[in-house]
């Protein structure tokens, strides 16, 4: 909720007129205009693919416009590079985090603008600016630690530090909150705050309704490339917004029956693991699924999650504990003995994990069961089979475009990767199903898609195990939610019931009363 | 859609491509050099192709570079730089000559003993690399450089063992007759080429079988998979472990078969080596040019094999023999740098079509 | 407790005299692969060094410009590596193999071009060839003699090891090619070149390989032969790995290796009987015991090898 705004009508910082970028045929951004003010906090709301990234790397000199003019602060510019962007006082906070690992902060918001004393950078100057920086917009970093050991909030503090050390009036925040909790949102509503009182335009890229109501003044919305209309944020609501972003009315709550849980699938007992620099990450963590029932863990990115589904599904060994899928012991297991038992996963990283991005679609289709008497016989591939097997779940899942057996994953669309790989798991027929992050990345018509299918496979009676950052996907599809912290779940909530104030204030460690 | 035949196609023209730019930039050294450049590719073509007795010997010559370039481009597969295939070679020359020398068996059976023998030590060298690589996380280009050292020595130590050395001249006794892979003598007399052996045979079956285990099997498909993403192939439960020994080991078998190849077919011996002699380095050049396609290593490795073959007799018009080597290095740079041609292409491509497009929409308003 | 003195002196002697080249070459490779380009290419870099600086060093009869000229050498073939690996996005790996092919090719070419058809460049005399250190001051075969009395690019290539750690950590060029080799596009949106960086440590690091090339013909051997670098450049580049990538570790690999090879050559001398085939493993045996033993696995650059196309 906004209290007061910080807009100076009369001063317009940026303008972009009838912006057009075209990558060979394909037009990214289709005569987009853009203003903003003084101290205004302006959103840029669309789906993933829309052309919101290509618009602000116009801005920042990353792509030139096909065609189209740029002023900043009532002077027309041609941006060659971030560089000039940056003179020119624009600062951009990437979705991503540029950030260099083993760098410090002092070093990763330094470099490029270093400054030096004789042959030498000078890092304690460079020191105190950042250290007076952080305390007058309340960032609260340390200058001195590593990328590597801080969260991922504070990451993108160091980002925003980055551009603040280079003078930036106007700040590009590209989706700042992906990942990040509801405390660390409202403290970063503060931050911009903070930034437009001291008279900084704010351009909020997002695809979060809720983000837009809270703080930003204006919303231009863009759709397939092209610009669809700048509103009042205070004259509109969310679904009039999320109409105007996919062009037709979205159905927000999930469709779900209720549902009698079984008997214990997924049995984890005071599991402890430590990650891959030797610290504690998982710090007795004990949790059950059932058939029948979608268990949602809510926490924020850090808490141990990705190491809870890596050992879950062999990837990585625990310290000690116990974990058994229907009654099979799998502790420290590999993969292969995992999924015999009857695991079954959406990793988080499709990319990364869930695809080989350069073998066909057909050759990931089998990617755990090429071994099988179906596709396999006398360790030689049955190529027909596998192809035939492929050409139904194609058919099945809307994989598009049709045909696509011989296509790599790469040539994909994200939304179709993720189609590949779910129907690759449901069709594996195992027990349980863990989905971590399921919809990262997707656009609104994938991410109803994957949660008809969760909900399809709970209807089924299957187990699933769904972890993930968005607070919004656990509240909608969970049975019963459990919050993650420091590696131990910290607490139970009915999903039915659950409140997101309570949540966020468990998933930043406060205890609830209840309990 | 782009199929995977087309793509292969396509790095087809820019090899052919490469090679020609690679004698073009020959022939201006050459002219630099005082020698004229049509008379030394003559005399080069002269000694590749125009007598039987040449085109036997190229394909002698190229038997055991198509080894080596299916060693190292079987490890490619499943990444893995086989930086090792030289020292894979000597300790697989090295067992095939000592089993040569030293057991008595029939013929034919004696040449087979020989090569099994090689290809176990070649295979051997290969998997403590791996090991060291599973095992303990170490870097294989690095352990891989060191182990090809250390075979070196270990060569030169074995052949200037009393009892091993022959006695007039820095090398092994010779093996024995059986052990030899010769081709029949009338064939060898009829080829006028005295070591016309079995190695092209061996060589181009391994290329056969190495191309169907790659494409056909399911050891082939874990391979291609760790090669290509070695974590979304973990997370479908392959163990990149087990399929880097696997691969590490293999390739050490092709390029120990390519040493006994040279040892039993062509040289019969040993010799104490001066420097590292290379065949192993050859082999990534081999696997390079044929882009890692075993079959396309039959053909990378016989031209290969020609060039160095026909180059030695440069030397008989004047033109240092190097130049093979200059053009072989452009080669490969240009196949390199071929991506820069892709893209040139790919834009002007667009560009036109761009253009195209432009055009039709302004007729349709 | 003399022999003792007198061993370890000759031991210190053969690691100055055989790690010089090396080092060299490490260090420059550290430039490369630390900045994000993977550069095999090395050992043929050596080779136009070694034959370059054999050549100019006999026709100018100064060592030290043979020297330079040697590092310049290199450095053409790091432009081209550079213009392949940066400028067309290659494949690094087969770059750096044509380079092992253009360098080699091209030095002996030349030498067979400008010296009568030989493989062989004339041998140098004294004056031609680097300067030793303190010449003449220490008695021959003293321990001062053995340790500081050897060529003075010996020394410099130690202090190389000072300036580029000093380089790499302390000044702006170093925090932006490391950089470079862990996040080009974080570099680009803040306005670092990363071509221009990748190009600056490509070139670097033929010139140092140039240098240690140039080493091995103006100082260890007196001459250009076909032989004299062989492996040396595969071998640099084992150090950087084992040195995880750093000024300072690939140093320490080097300098083991060169130990080795000092024990080495006081052990050939020693008349110990041992087969000097088997002696001359000891560098690389114990290379790999210190890996398994005490080194373990590298962190590699995390853009090493993987080329970075600016987008338009």
């Amino acid at each position: 909720m906004r209290d007061t705004s910080n807009v100076d009508e009369n001063t317009v910082t940026i303008q972009m007129k009838d912006i057009v970028k075209k990558f060979g045929n394909f037009v990214a951004n289709d005569h987009i205009n853009l203003t903003v003010h003084k101290g205004e906090v302006h959103a840029i709301l669309g789906e993933n693919g829309a052309g919101k990234s290509t618009l602000m790397n116009v801005l920042y000199g990353i792509y030139q416009p096909t065609s189209g003019s740029i002023a900043i602060d009532g002077k027309e510019v041609v941006i060659n590079g971030p560089e000039q962007a940056i003179d020119l006082g624009i600062g951009m906070v990437h979705q991503h985090f540029m950030l260099i690992q083993p760098f410090t902060v002092t070093e990763n918001i330094i470099l490029g603008a270093e400054p030096r004393k004789g042959l030498v950078v000078d890092k304690e100057s460079a020191r105190k600016k950042i250290v007076e920086l952080s305390d007058r917009y309340g960032l609260m970093v340390d200058p001195d630690a590593k990328i590597e050991d801080i969260s991922v909030g504070m990451q993108q503090r160091v980002e925003i530090l980055k551009v603040l050390y280079r003078g930036a009036k106007h700040l590009i925040l590209d989706e700042p909150t992906s990942s990040l909790t509801p405390q660390e949102i409202s403290e970063l509503m503060q931050i911009i705050k903070n930034l437009t009182a001291d008279g900084k335009s704010i351009i909020l890229i997002t695809h979060k309704l809720k983000e837009i109501t809270e703080c930003a003044d204006y919303c231009t919305i863009i759709r397939q490339g092209k610009y669809i209309d700048t509103v009042k944020v205070d004259e509109v609501d969310e679904n009039k917004l999320a109409a105007m972003m996919v062009g037709r009315n979205v159905q927000f709550k999930v469709e779900k029956k209720d549902n009698k849980p079984g008997k214990v699938v997924l049995d984890v007992k005071d599991l402890h693991a430590k990650d891959y620099r030797g610290v504690d990450i998982l710090n007795g963590l004990n949790l059950q699924v059932r058939e029948g029932e979608i268990l949602g863990i809510a926490g924020v990115d850090g808490n141990g999650q990705s190491e809870l589904v890596e050992i879950l599904t062999g990837l990585m060994k625990a310290e000690s504990g116990s974990i058994t899928v229907d009654g099979n012991d799998i502790f420290n297991k590999t993969p292969r003995e995992a999924m015999d038992a009857g695991v079954s996963c959406i990793p988080e990283d499709r990319q990364k994990h869930g695809l080989v991005m350069d073998f066909t679609v057909d050759e990931n289709m089998i990617l755990q069961n090429f071994a099988r008497p179906e596709f396999s016989k006398h360790g030689i591939l049955k190529k027909d089979s596998i192809h035939k097997f492929t050409s139904e779940l194609i058919e099945k899942f809307d994989i598009r475009p049709r045909g696509c057996n011989n296509r790599l994953a790469r040539q994909l669309s994200g939304g179709n990767q993720q189609k590949v790989i779910i129907a690759r798991e449901v069709t594996n027929d195992k027990d349980l199903l863990i989905a971590m992050n399921p919809t990262r990345g997707l656009d609104v018509g994938a991410i109803e898609f994957v949660h008809k299918y969760l909900v399809e496979q709970r209807n089924k009676g299957r187990a699933v195990l769904l972890v993930s950052f968005e607070l919004d996907e656990i509240m909608s599809l969970s049975d019963r939610i459990n919050v993650i912290f420091e590696g131990q779940i910290t607490g139970e909530v009915n999903g039915k019931d659950a409140d997101e104030k309570e949540l966020g204030y468990m998933m930043a460690g406060g205890k609830t009363d209840e309990n | 859609m782009k199929t995977k035949k087309n793509i292969w196609e396509g790095n087809f023209i820019y090899i052919i491509f490469s090679i020609i730019i690679g004698f073009l930039v020959g022939a201006i050294l050459l002219v630099i050099a005082g020698v004229d450049p049509m008379a030394t590719y003559s005399a080069l073509l002269d000694g590749v192709f125009s007598d039987k007795k040449y085109i036997t010997y190229d394909l002698v010559y190229a038997a055991p570079y198509i080894l080596t370039g299916l060693s190292v481009a079987f490890a490619f597969k499943t990444g893995v730089f086989n930086i090792g295939a030289e020292g894979q070679f000597v300790v697989g020359s090295l067992a095939a000559v000592l089993v040569g020398l030293f057991l008595d068996l029939p013929p034919v059976i004696h040449g087979i003993v020989a090569i099994l023998a090689a290809a176990i030590a070649g295979g051997i060298w290969g998997a403590i690399v791996g090991l060291l690589k599973v095992k303990r996380g170490i870097n294989e280009v690095l352990s891989y450089i060191m182990f090809n050292w250390i075979a070196f020595y270990l060569s030169n130590f074995v052949v200037t063992k009393p009892g091993i050395k022959d006695d007039s001249v820095e090398a092994t006794r010779m093996v024995k007759d059986s052990a030899r892979i010769l081709l029949p003598e009338n064939l060898r007399i009829a080829t006028r080429c005295s070591s016309a052996n079995w190695g092209i045979v061996i060589a181009i079956v391994a290329a056969l079988l190495l191309w169907f285990v790659i494409s056909k099997t399911t050891m082939g498909y874990q391979f291609r998979a760790v090669g290509l993403s070695k974590t979304a192939s973990e997370y479908g439960g392959i163990s990149s472990s087990r399929v880097f020994l696997t691969s590490m080991a293999l390739s050490g078998v092709l390029a120990g078969i390519g040493g006994s190849v040279l040892t039993l077919g062509i040289n019969g011996r040993i010799s104490q080596f001066a420097g590292q002699e290379s065949f192993g380095f050859d082999g990534i050049t081999v696997a390079l040019i044929a882009g890692s396609n075993p079959i396309g290593c039959i053909f990378s490795g016989i031209f290969y094999g020609a060039m160095k073959y026909g180059g030695n007799k440069l030397t008989l018009v004047g033109a240092p023999k190097e130049v093979v080597n200059i053009i072989m290095g452009t080669i490969i740079f240009f196949i390199a740098i071929a991506l820069l041609f892709k893209r040139l292409i790919k834009s002007a491509q667009e560009k036109k079509e761009a253009k195209k497009t432009v055009v039709v929409t302004e007729k349709e308003d | 407790m003399d022999l003792i003195i007198k061993n370890s002196g000759l031991i210190i002697n053969g690691l100055l005299i055989s790690m010089p080249p090396l080092l060299l070459a490490a260090l420059g490779s550290v430039f490369s692969e630390k900045s994000g380009v993977v550069n095999i290419g090395i050992e043929g870099m050596m080779t136009i060094g070694a034959f370059i600086g054999a050549t100019v060093a006999y026709v100018t009869g100064n060592g030290w410009i043979g020297f330079l000229a040697g590092g310049l050498a290199g450095m053409v073939l790091g432009l081209m590596h550079a213009f392949a690996c940066v400028t067309c996005g290659a494949d690094q790996t087969i770059a750096g193999t044509a380079i092992n092919f253009i360098g080699p090719g091209v030095a002996l070419f030349l030498c067979k071009a400008w010296n009568d058809n030989s493989s062989d460049t004339p041998a140098l005399d004294t004056a031609a060839k680097l300067p030793k250190l303190f010449d003449g001051k220490f008695k021959a075969g003293s321990f001062a003699y053995n340790v500081f009395g050897t060529y003075s690019a010996v020394y410099l290539s130690i202090a190389f090891v000072v300036v580029i750690w000093f380089v790499f950590y302390k000044t702006r060029f170093g925090m932006r090619l490391r950089a470079a080799g862990e996040h080009p596009e974080a570099c680009e949106t803040l306005g670092v070149n990363v071509t221009r960086v990748r190009y600056a440590c490509v070139l670097l690091s033929g010139f140092m390989a140039g240098l240690g090339g140039a080493f091995v013909t103006l100082a260890t051997v007196s001459q250009f032969r076909p032989t004299v670098i062989v492996g040396q450049g595969f071998i640099a580049i084992a150090a950087v790995i084992f040195g995880k990538f750093t000024p300072q570790g690939a140093f320490l690999g080097c300098l083991l290796f060169g130990l080795c090879n000092g024990v080495k050559v006081v052990l050939s001398a020693s008349g110990s009987g041992v087969s000097p085939n088997l002696l001359s493993m000891i560098p690389y045996v114990v290379t790999i015991l210190v890996l398994i033993f005490f080194v373990g696995s590298a962190r590699v650059p995390a853009a090493n090898g993987k080329p970075y196309i600016k987008s338009k």
